[in-house]
């Protein structure tokens, strides 16, 4: 196929809201934004595990402990989905965990807040998977096909952690004045950094209308973030705890909440490297990966053995 | 709080064997997030999940045999070190992978053992729960069994790091097979198992996985025990005061 027509063939996929798939051709700038959102997003699932194993060893009850660990067990298992996808595009786990170690590529802003309390367990699940889900519901119908399948199966999944999470909230509100007030602690806290996790302005984002014209984003950041606070205000206020936004009003004439504004310093920082704990999450993760380094050879060294074996038998 | 202990001694019984799972599987679940791969991420979170599992039906059995006075979590939560009766094996610490794989290996040995025994307790609860433990601890020694014979005949790195590990938990390993009066007790009233009944097959899973390996079967004599009636090495308390840190700083509370 001629150049010309390649290109009109991915055009006339993406204008029929059809998938690309890894095969086909597309535009180098549609490969290069769809790795680097779905190794982001890969990234932000694996860094993401550190701020919940925080409170595994701590777990209140056998159950909420279990709970708690299949929980980080998923978002590895998301990862490692994630990364297939990827890989699918020509650039494989390791390069792409080169690129997060090096600070070369990011992972969500969120996970670099610490977890301080056992409320920031169900405060998590809750906002913060309750954000990735807005956010994820909308991926299922992104052009790149194996993105939107893995986002298919990753979506009924964290609909469990959002639960999850909600229920920690539940069982808190109605318990002492202690979890009560730990409960309104931890929202303080969360509220306004899951609501960084929608990115900034769509004025301020350098990749959005380009992600949307080849139908890799549905939504815009404002949308998606107004989607997350018309859906959050209500069951904050069923629990009973305030949202730490003195400007925060319902619009009768619109239908949404409004809310006062973000912080964009504490974003941009954040997503810089200089939130409260940027370093200390990629030196665990560093540190587990260098650590880890003679178990991967002794693997390898074992499998060429064997292959030799198999060989000369 | 007033402190929680077993009354009969089939709660105790039940007991000793929910604290072997609750320990080890509070050891695998630090290592979540530090795992060499993705891959072993999971497989470590597998197989806590699955250890917590089986402590939780052992702890919830327990306290209804005594009479429901307790449940699991206060079991698992409110005793002290000396109260704790797990074996010494499962509480030590591990410094690298080697050593985790190590611990596993050897007491996944000792499981798929015992559960297989207790599979046949005339307890109908605790044959229910081995039946299902048994098939857990099969898959969990394969896994182990499988990185002590890669990492043992893998590098020369490899070798030495996995052989210092089986080195570093062999001195544990004989107290598996100890029988106190209580595992005599249980074994003749056909609810337990004497634990010395099951160090053959031990003997010969591990020689043969050893073996595999290209490692050699520790010569150290020195062998340790106590755990069965409270008495741990230093590492069990500071296990514990993180694990039950929230029901001791929060008591009476519902999670």
């Amino acid at each position: 196929m001629d150049p010309d027509a390649e290109e009109q063939m991915f055009a006339a996929v993406i204008a029929a809201d059809e998938k690309i798939e890894p095969r086909d051709w597309m535009p180098d700038g549609y490969r290069s934004s769809l790795i680097r959102q779905m190794a982001q997003h890969a990234h932000s699932e694996v860094i993401g595990m550190q701020p919940e194993a925080n409170w595994i060893l701590r777990a209140p009850t056998l159950l909420r402990k279990a709970i708690l660990i299949a929980k980080v067990q998923d978002e590895a298992g998301h990862g490692l989905y994630l990364y297939s996808a990827a890989e699918t595009l020509g650039v494989s786990r390791d390069e792409l965990q080169r690129l997060l170690h090096s600070g070369r590529q990011k992972y969500s802003s969120i996970f670099n807040y610490p977890t301080l309390s056992w409320a920031d367990m169900g405060t998590i699940g809750w906002l913060v998977d309750g954000a990735a889900i807005v956010n994820q519901i909308v991926l299922q119908r992104t052009s790149y096909g194996p993105y939107s399948r893995a986002m298919v199966k990753i979506c009924k999944e964290e609909s469990f952690h959002a639960r999850q999470g909600y229920s920690i909230m539940m069982t808190l509100v109605d318990g002492s004045e202690e979890q009560k007030a730990m409960a309104q602690d931890a929202i303080d806290r969360w509220w306004w950094p899951a609501l960084m996790m929608f990115g900034p302005h769509d004025s301020e984002s350098s990749h959005t209308e380009q992600s949307m014209a080849w139908k890799i984003k549905r939504i815009t950041n404002d949308d998606l973030r107004q989607m997350f606070i018309d859906q959050t205000v209500p069951q904050a206020h069923y629990l009973g705890l305030t949202i730490p936004d003195p400007e925060l009003a319902f619009d009768e004439e619109t239908g949404h909440w409004n809310i006062g504004e973000i912080d964009w310093e504490e974003f941009w920082a954040t997503i810089q490297g200089d939130g409260p704990l940027n370093r200390e999450r990629i030196a665990h993760k560093t540190k587990a990966w260098d650590d880890g380094r003679w178990v991967r050879e002794g693997a390898s060294g074992y499998a060429a053995k064997n292959r030799s074996l198999d060989k000369s038998a | 709080m007033n402190t929680i202990t077993t009354q009969s001694p089939l709660a105790t019984y039940i007991v000793r064997h929910a604290d072997d799972n609750v320990i080890i599987g509070q050891r695998l679940a630090e290592y979540i997030s530090r795992a060499p791969e993705l891959e072993e991420d999971l497989a470590v979170a597998n197989f806590a999940l699955d250890h917590i599992g089986v402590a939780n039906h052992l702890y919830t059995y327990a306290a209804s045999v005594d009479g429901g006075q307790s449940d699991a979590d206060a079991l698992a939560m409110m005793r002290s070190e000396r109260e704790f009766t797990n074996l010494l094996l499962v509480e030590q610490p591990h410094s690298d992978f080697g050593e985790l794989m190590a611990r596993q290996f050897l007491f996944d040995a000792y499981q798929v053992g015992l559960w297989g025994a207790l599979s046949e307790s005339s307890d109908e609860t605790i044959s229910g729960i081995s039946q299902r433990a048994v098939k857990e601890a099969a898959y969990h020694l394969r896994h182990s069994s499988g990185w002590v014979i890669r990492l043992g005949d893998g590098t020369q790195e490899s070798h030495d790091r996995m052989q210092s590990g089986i080195d570093r938990m062999w001195r544990y390993t004989e107290e598996l097979f100890f029988s106190d009066e209580l595992d005599q007790e249980m074994a003749r009233a056909a609810i337990g198992v004497d634990p010395a009944i099951l160090r053959t097959d031990w003997e010969r899973v591990v020689d043969d996985v050893l073996e595999e390996a290209t490692l050699t079967r520790p010569s150290d004599p020195y062998q340790t025990g106590g755990g069965r009636s409270g008495g741990h090495t230093e590492h069990l308390g500071k296990l514990l005061a993180e694990m039950q840190w929230m029901q001791r700083s929060y008591p009476g509370m519902t999670w």
